[in-house]
């Protein structure tokens, strides 16, 4: 059985989760405290890959990022990259698409934490980054780590985008929910097989862990 | 001297709120701001503070200028030097009692003042602990030695006490006014309990409908109405019932319910629940102490 599709949709996961996690914080933290009259836009925005079909968005990325349009030639010609049916395009379209899984979960663990800790630390002469992360994030720690979670698991769960934007390049674009389809268009139903126990199997006990470690069971465990 | 002259309109709530005060605290003073809920209490401390932005007025702490609307001049809430004390205590849960001390210090090699403080409060036995090991008189105290960390100038309480028991509450009212004395502070406490205003307070502001109602002593402002009483106390009223032609009050005082008689003029803006002042004239007390 060939693991690569396996190995490749768990670096995409990755790297994915990690850059999304520092694009997601300013932002989340933003949206958290803003009373900015274009945040309704902007959580609009942020959330449509909730209820958009992935081939949606991944149509758009096609076409941007086409060395055909004047975006993808400027990126191609400019500053050397290829994002269409490439891993780096793969990675930008899931951070889009995972967007709200990460943004949501922080900015909501920062709206729930008493405002008064913010106030307190404020009148202590704290900057605002000080604040964020020696008050704020060590107190929503849970809300943190489904972020991160959620959006792994998200990651490892795409089909449409990844299609679209990546092709089926053995090696390069040819992530797990790919193979599956198209071992199953092969009549190949044991590979199939194979691929789509080891994403439930990992997806489960990736859930699970956030599901225990949000409702307090590894804390008791570990006393 | 704090002198406040502020006026903002709150637009959260259905019906806006306008308030519009003007406070004047001499340095040294401890002074309380009492009303119903939802008069604008809060709300004028955090605009003292500086969490809450007034639409117009002027304010100076000793003749330091904080907030003028002509001027267009708002200084920084963490350059007031103030000590601000929630009613949630806002302690963080993240850290331990010691390292929440330690995050208000301005230079951390300076801990002399730190260490005082813990001594002074007796907080030793509690710095290891994280605040949600703490009782909620515990965790006042630290939020209170908290606030004293960065030796304000004024020391805003905002119903610190509202939430405790009344042991924890005696003793904490014990604490502030040591706390209030030995510092040389001024203070301003948001309450609604008469009792612990009349303990703590050399002067009231009254405020209602965000407009200051009464001001002046406590002793002067809550017994304005009754002249020459040679007694007094303050309870909570838990029930009024009809008695023939006259109303009988049943006045809650610490835990202690007393009945008394009072006519259908007396109690006509009343209701359950209100706190009360009752105040007696021409009367032959006598004492014993009570059986344990």
């Amino acid at each position: 059985m060939n693991w690569d599709p396996i190995i490749l949709t768990f670096q995409l996961a990755s790297v994915t989760t990690f850059l999304l996690f520092f694009i997601a914080l300013p932002l989340g933290y933003w949206l958290s405290q803003t009373k900015n009259k274009f945040k309704p836009l902007i959580e609009t925005l942020i959330s449509m890959p909730l209820v958009l079909p992935p081939t949606v968005l991944g149509f758009y990325f096609l076409i941007a990022f086409s060395p055909g349009n004047a975006f993808g030639l400027w990126l191609n010609e400019w500053i050397g990259i290829k994002l269409v049916f490439s891993f780096s395009g793969l990675v930008i379209a899931s951070i889009l698409y995972s967007l709200p899984f990460m943004v949501h979960p922080i900015q909501s663990g920062l709206t729930n934490l008493p405002p008064s800790l913010h106030d307190a630390s404020t009148l202590m002469g704290k900057s605002k980054t000080t604040t964020l992360f020696k008050v704020l994030l060590p107190n929503c720690k849970a809300s943190l780590l489904t972020g991160i979670i959620l959006s792994f698991a998200h990651t490892i769960g795409e089909f449409g985008v990844v299609l679209m934007i990546g092709g089926n390049i053995p090696g390069e674009t040819k992530v797990a929910s790919i193979a599956i389809y198209d071992e199953v268009e092969a009549l190949n139903y044991t590979t199939a097989n194979v691929y789509a126990l080891i994403l439930c199997g990992s997806t489960f006990l990736i859930l699970l862990f956030v599901y225990l470690q949000n409702g307090g069971s590894l804390k008791k465990h570990k006393r | 001297m704090i002198k406040a002259q502020i006026e903002k309109t709150l637009k959260a709530s259905d019906n806006p709120l306008k308030i519009d005060v003007e406070l004047h605290i001499p340095k040294g003073v401890f002074a309380s701001l009492y009303g119903p809920s939802g008069a604008g209490k809060t709300s004028t401390l955090r605009m003292i503070a500086g969490l809450l932005q007034p639409d117009r007025g002027l304010i100076t702490c000793h003749k330091n200028l904080w907030f003028d609307s002509d001027k267009n001049t708002t200084k920084n809430p963490k350059y007031r030097n103030i000590g601000y004390v929630f009613q949630d205590s806002a302690l963080f849960p993240n850290m331990t009692v010691f390292e929440n001390l330690e995050y208000a210090l301005t230079n951390k090699k300076e801990t002399k003042h730190l260490h005082q403080l813990i001594e002074l409060m007796k907080l030793q036995p509690l710095c290891n602990r994280k605040p949600d090991t703490l009782s909620g008189g515990q965790k006042q105290r630290v939020a209170l030695a908290r606030a004293l960390v960065q030796k304000p100038v004024l020391l805003l309480l905002d119903e610190p006490l509202a939430a405790l028991d009344n042991e924890s509450r005696i003793e904490l009212q014990d604490c502030l006014l040591q706390i209030h004395k030995t510092f040389h502070l001024t203070t301003l406490l948001v309450s609604h309990d008469i009792e612990e205003i009349l303990k703590l307070s050399d002067q009231v502001f009254v405020m209602d409908h965000g407009k200051l109602t009464q001001q002046g002593s406590p002793k002067t402002v809550f017994s304005q109405n009754s002249l020459n009483e040679n007694f007094e106390i303050t309870g909570k009223i838990s029930k009024i019932e009809r008695q023939g032609i006259q109303f009988c009050i049943t006045v809650c005082i610490e835990n202690t319910p007393i009945k008394i008689m009072a006519k259908k003029s007396e109690i006509e803006h009343l209701k359950v629940g209100n706190k009360i002042l009752i105040g007696a004239k021409n009367f032959n007390p006598f004492f014993l102490k009570p059986k344990k």
